[in-house]
């Protein structure tokens, strides 16, 4: 029925050009679309920096995805650089002292909630190794910083740290000994390391079986991130080639008036959207680039990245390159299929075909099938990633599928309602499809964060049963291989002394058991020995008289069993042996005749301890081999800072001193920074969707300036036209959150059921609710100075 | 316009009297000035002359002369000629307003005001006709609309003139 | 100066866009039920001259009255809510809302001044019967031919039964049988009910239709036969 639909060409051509055909006509319609972008007026190339903006960011976060391989590798390369080499021998071997053996200790620390890494190290010899990035090895009492601790320290912000380091700073670590530009680390110099002290001797560095494997549920994990991250930038992508659309076809409907038949204008079309997506390519290269720069700088949640380590992985890179405009070209292709462009309009078809349910609920349900046949992941058999990543994309996909069906589908129920609501819903019904798309990236990023964070809850809520430990009694928990006659004692004296210290218990214990010969298998019978000066040990249990050089048997209150456990190890005037690290050193020591049998009683935070006790004038602390000191402290949490001034304490007694915080749940830290990942990501992808919402909603403005004009002169409030630009957000999103939540939900439920773990937490998704409104809040927000300045006469005004 | 062919045309669907012709004329074309009877008899005369028409009996008794006219085939003959054959154009080329104007411009008069007038004179008119053709028939509405397009073209030309008043001036005065 | 028993009156207003001045010194009445024509060439100022008898823009100098009440000495607000409850408007094309079908659109000045929806879609729907255009109610805009979709725009001008209706070159966008018949019913219909039209328009044969005329010309007004 068209009037110029003549591409069967006469079959005697008139002499003069002939129209090329096949490939030479596609390169050239191509070509002409390109042509039309490029050189399309001020109009043409608004649409087209559109699209090359909205595909450049697409495709800057994407190049960011694909460097993560380099990155992932490079991090642990420098990881395993800086570990200290196996010795040959087995695990329990030890280096040999030489000229270039170094002993050290981990010294790492926590400030503010983030981790300070450190080692104090003492060399052996005149040549000893040091660590990557380090040039010079540092002498007692200096060390070397990383820029960051460096500018940490410098900073006014550090002042509690640097006491706790009170070293002298003597250097930086280069890039290559940091795993991340903002890594804290430190190693310090010592000159009285000894083994005893917990030093330990490395003979040099670089382990390349460090950095263990990744745990099955992580890997599920990072699957699940990628998808959720990479699917929304797909979307967006493919909305923002079609930034314009109507205009476009306005374009190709005048191109149809001079002659140019479907094919052509399809393939004009093609080429229009190729050259924006080319542009948008290119955009994303730049921005890529120029964000490397100064990626270094930034650091959000922790988390930072050495522009060097951002190098996009070639093979990824280049399917990215193909992809973009190949996904242009067809998704313009199949987006023209639903329109009809005739030379005198623009006839969009389809209304009447109506979407349909069916085929849209095929792929989330065979994701979830997929899903569920996969079965359980347990710790100990390899994930295959597949399947988990396959089911996740089609049942997120499928999910945005749904979206413009059950969108037009709600839509369409609408009806009444003030006129604000009358305006959006009706624009809504007449035509959903740009909503529906920007708002089904929504939809598949808000579905998999809230499957994401269930899983999160699920895994994260078992490390806090493992910790078992009750916070109320005391909040932290210190260690220390240095032991001397008097360790306990100062330890408690210098805990007591801290700023914010309620109570402190400490004690010197090691474990000890009966001497004899065992099989491998045997259940050695095993106690500890607890030594502390009388006034402790009275904490510990009921203890009427005590001298120094007296020892008990303590036994736990209203337990035979435990009890007789107990003396099967501290047989009084029998020998017991000290020490049972395995190749350690161990020593004999005879449990004295006289020691009284006592009963156990709560110490001061609560807790209970039994075996052997002893004063320290009966046994030397500081010669028993594996010993510790321990202590547990209770602090008032309203002092500001409380925590630093414990650390601070513990490391001036001993700068290798382990502090626990037992308040915060013992999190793995690996986990931790999975979910930091999953948080940048899920900003961004909601920022960029955002972005695409907002853009659709200013053309639609833009193309109403008139309509707008006339609104005003007929007296509408401007107030009602917000509304109905809030609702006209808000209805999608709504939907398209509803679904999310549905969808998450069935999802996390599934990845929950297949890691064999139990869903702790079905109310996770109402942060994501808040991000949506927040959301809707920002896009109509930002449209309304725009609404504002086209709500102006100026549009009435035709001559 | 020609009456000789309009009355011959009238006759084509049958004979008539003298009478009944002046009123079917009056009725169908005379909107403004209804034909005098000396006008219709003259004219009859003329056409029997001709041959392009034929008295088709006499009523006699009471009153004036009751002829009953038909139309003869050289009659129809002559109507489809006179149908067949274009009007010709009115050239107005003689205006009485053009003259006006130039004379107003040549005696230092207000040719703007003259144009004003006559708009408005125009103007007067064509809403008279507006109202009569809102009010009246089919046939009220395509006289009135011929009217009012011809007065349409000629206000047009005052716009016209009124944007060129300045040339014109110069012009003339040259 | 506002003449003895006028509705809306409009004295030496001047409104200059950027350099271009558009009204310079123009003058304007129309009484109640008046159907008054404002002629001129394109561009000599007609809009501009609607726009600020409607309210719509702010004139640079000069004084508006309508009903008694001073036009710039209004706030936006106040403007806005004369304009939904006193003035109608027909404009040239453009302006239906293409989402909302042709009853909505009718009944959407009504709705804006806060009548019921149920009640303000009968009303519209017995203007839509008066202009002969009530098989198109439940059609959107866009499945309406131009003629229909300018009757529906001239309902929807009378639907919320207004004082003042402001007419930007109704019949522009239509053929001459289908601009007469507009004409012919928004005319009849304002007489009925007492309705002053205010019918900018650059056509002799639509204006003929008002009751008087008025030619701007540079941004000045001639009213010839008040002047005379």
């Amino acid at each position: 029925m068209t009037l110029l639909d003549h591409k069967d060409a006469p079959a005697e051509a008139p002499p003069g050009p002939t129209p090329p055909t096949g490939i030479a006509a596609w390169l050239r319609d191509l070509g002409l679309g390109v042509r039309f972008a490029a050189g399309g007026g001020r109009e043409g190339w608004v649409r087209t920096v559109l699209t090359a903006v909205g595909v450049g960011l697409g495709v800057a976060l994407l190049l960011t995805a694909a460097s993560a391989p380099h990155l992932l590798q490079e991090r642990s390369a420098r990881s395993q650089a800086r570990a200290e080499s196996a010795v040959p021998g087995g695990p329990d071997a030890r280096a040999k002292k030489s000229d270039t053996s170094v002993l050290r200790v981990n010294a790492e620390t926590e400030y503010r909630g983030r981790t300070v890494e450190g080692w104090l190290m003492r060399a052996d010899g005149t040549r000893p190794v040091v660590p990557p990035g380090i040039a010079r090895f540092p002498g007692a009492d200096e060390m070397v910083v990383s820029p960051a601790l460096k500018e940490l320290l410098d900073s006014s912000e550090g002042s509690l740290l640097r006491e706790r380091l009170p070293y002298r700073i003597t250097g930086t670590i280069a890039d290559s000994g940091l795993v991340s530009p903002g890594d804290l680390v430190y190693y310090a110099g010592s000159a009285t390391l000894t083994p005893a002290s917990g030093g330990h001797r490395i003979a040099g560095y670089g382990n390349p079986g460090e950095g263990e494997e990744m745990p099955p549920v992580l890997i599920v994990l990072i699957i699940m991130i990628c998808v959720v991250l990479l699917v929304p930038v797909a979307i967006f992508i493919v909305t923002a080639v079609r930034f314009g659309g109507d205009r476009r076809d306005r374009r190709l409907a005048a191109l149809r008036l001079v002659g140019t038949d479907i094919r052509m204008t399809r393939r004009i079309a093609a080429g229009e959207a190729v050259f924006g997506a080319l542009l948008g390519l290119l955009t994303g290269v730049v921005l890529f680039l120029v964000g490397r720069r100064f990626v270094g700088h930034i650091e959000m949640w922790n988390v930072s990245v050495f522009p060097s380590d951002l190098v996009p992985d070639l093979r990824l890179t280049a399917l990215v390159v193909v992809a973009v405009p190949l996904t242009a070209m067809v998704v313009t292709l199949a987006a023209l299929r639903s329109v009809v462009i005739e030379p005198l309009g623009v006839v969009r078809g389809g209304r009447d075909r109506g979407r349909r349910f069916w085929w849209r609920l095929v792929m989330p349900v065979a994701g979830l099938a997929v899903l569920g046949m996969t079965g359980k992941v347990d710790e100990f058999s390899p994930v295959n990633p597949y399947p988990i990543a396959g089911g996740a994309v089609l049942v997120l996909v499928g999910l945005a599928l749904l979206l413009p069906w059950l969108v037009e589908a709600c839509v369409n129920r609408l009806h009444g309602g003030p006129v604000p609501w009358q305006l959006a819903t009706r624009r809504l019904q007449l035509s959903s499809g740009a909503a529906s798309r920007a708002v089904s990236g929504i939809t598949v990023a808000v579905a998999g964060a809230v499957a994401l964070q269930m899983l999160f809850a699920a895994v994260g809520d078992e490390f806090n049963r493992m910790t078992g430990q009750d916070p109320s009694r005391a909040q932290f928990y210190t260690f220390s291989e240095k032991v001397t006659p008097e360790a306990a004692a100062r330890t408690i004296e210098e805990f007591k002394a801290t700023k914010g210290v309620e109570a402190v218990i400490g004690k010197v214990e090691v474990y000890v058991t009966r001497p004899s010969k065992y099989a491998e298998d045997d259940l050695q019978p095993t106690t500890s020995l607890i030594v502390g000066d009388c006034g402790t040990l009275r904490e510990l249990a009921r203890i009427d008289s005590c001298e120094d050089g007296d020892t008990f048997v303590v036994h736990p209150r209203n337990d035979k069993e435990l009890s007789d456990w107990v003396d099967q190890t501290a047989r009084k005037g029998k020998e017991v042996e000290i020490g049972n690290a395995p190749g350690g050193k161990t020593m004999r020591w005879t449990l004295p005749a006289d020691s009284p049998t006592v009963v156990a009683r709560h110490d001061p935070l609560g807790e209970d301890s039994w075996g052997i006790m002893a004063t320290t004038g009966a046994i030397d602390p500081s010669t028993l081999p594996g010993a510790t000191t321990q202590s547990q402290i209770r602090v008032d949490e309203s002092v500001e800072d409380v925590a630093e001034y414990v650390r601070n304490t513990a490391a001036r007694l001993d700068p290798a001193m382990r502090v626990a915080s037992l308040k915060s749940v013992a999190r793995d830290e690996k986990y931790a920074s999975v979910q930091r990942g999953l948080q940048v990501g899920a900003t961004a992808t909601l920022l960029l969707i955002a972005a695409a919402m907002l853009v659709a909603q200013l053309e639609q403005l833009r193309e109403r300036k008139r309509l707008l004009s006339v609104l005003v002169a007929f007296g509408t409030r401007r107030s009602t036209l917000a509304w109905s630009v809030l609702w006209q957000t808000a209805v999608p999103v709504v939907i398209g959150l509803t679904v999310a939540v549905a969808g998450g939900l069935g999802l996390g439920a599934t990845l929950i059921a297949m890691l064999d773990k139990e869903v702790t937490d079905w109310w996770l998704f109402l942060p994501m609710t808040g991000v949506g409104a927040a959301l809707i809040l920002l896009v109509t927000l930002v449209s309304l100075p725009p609404l504002w300045r086209m709500m102006r006469p100026d549009g009435l005004r035709t001559e | 316009m020609s009456i000789g062919h309009t009355l011959l045309g009238l006759l084509e669907s049958g004979p008539r009297h003298g009478y009944d012709l002046k009123r079917a004329f009056d009725e169908k074309f005379g909107h403004d000035r209804p034909l005098h009877y000396g006008q219709v008899y003259s004219t009859m005369s003329r056409l029997l002359k001709n041959g392009l028409v034929e008295v088709d009996g006499v009523e006699s008794g009471g009153g004036p002369e009751r002829k009953r006219y038909a139309i003869t085939e050289a009659g129809i003959t002559d109507v489809g000629a006179w149908l067949a054959q274009p009007e010709k154009p009115e050239p107005y080329l003689q205006s009485t307003l053009y003259t006006k104007i130039v004379l107003a411009l040549l005696t230092g008069r207000s040719a703007e005001a003259l144009l004003d007038t006559q708009r408005t004179e125009h103007l007067r008119l064509m809403r008279i006709l507006t109202d009569r053709k809102r009010k009246g028939d089919l046939a009220d509405q395509l006289i009135c609309d011929h009217a009012l397009f011809h007065l349409e073209a000629d206000l047009r030309w005052l716009e016209l003139t009124a944007a060129r008043l300045d040339r014109l001036a110069a012009e003339v005065g040259a | 100066m506002t003449p003895a028993g006028s509705l809306l009156s409009a004295d030496s207003l001047y409104k200059t866009y950027g350099q271009t001045p558009a009204l310079d010194g123009a003058s304007f009445s129309i009484h109640p039920g008046e159907v008054v024509a404002v002629m001129g060439p394109s561009g000599s100022g007609k809009s501009t001259l609607l726009h600020c008898l409607a309210g719509i823009v702010t004139p640079d100098r000069g004084t508006i009255t309508y009903a008694g009440r001073e036009l710039s000495a209004m706030s936006d607000a106040e403007r806005s809510s004369l304009r939904r409850t006193e003035f109608g408007f027909v404009f040239q094309f453009g302006q239906l809302v293409p989402e909302l079908t042709c009853v909505e659109n009718v009944a959407l000045p009504l709705r804006l001044a806060g009548t019921k929806r149920k009640e303000a879609e009968r009303t519209a729907r017995h203007w839509l019967e008066r202009l002969e255009v009530d098989t198109v109610g439940a059609k959107r805009p866009g499945e309406v031919s131009g003629g229909q979709g300018q009757r529906v725009a001239v309902a929807r001008a009378l639907a919320a039964s207004p004082k003042v209706i402001f007419a930007d070159e109704p019949t522009g966008a239509l053929d001459s049988l289908n601009g007469e018949r507009v004409m012919e019913l928004l005319t009849e219909a304002a007489r009925a009910t007492h309705v002053a039209v205010v019918l900018v328009t650059h056509e002799a044969r639509v204006a003929a239709y008002s009751d008087r005329d008025v030619t701007v010309r540079d941004g000045r007004t001639r009213d010839l036969e008040h002047a005379a």
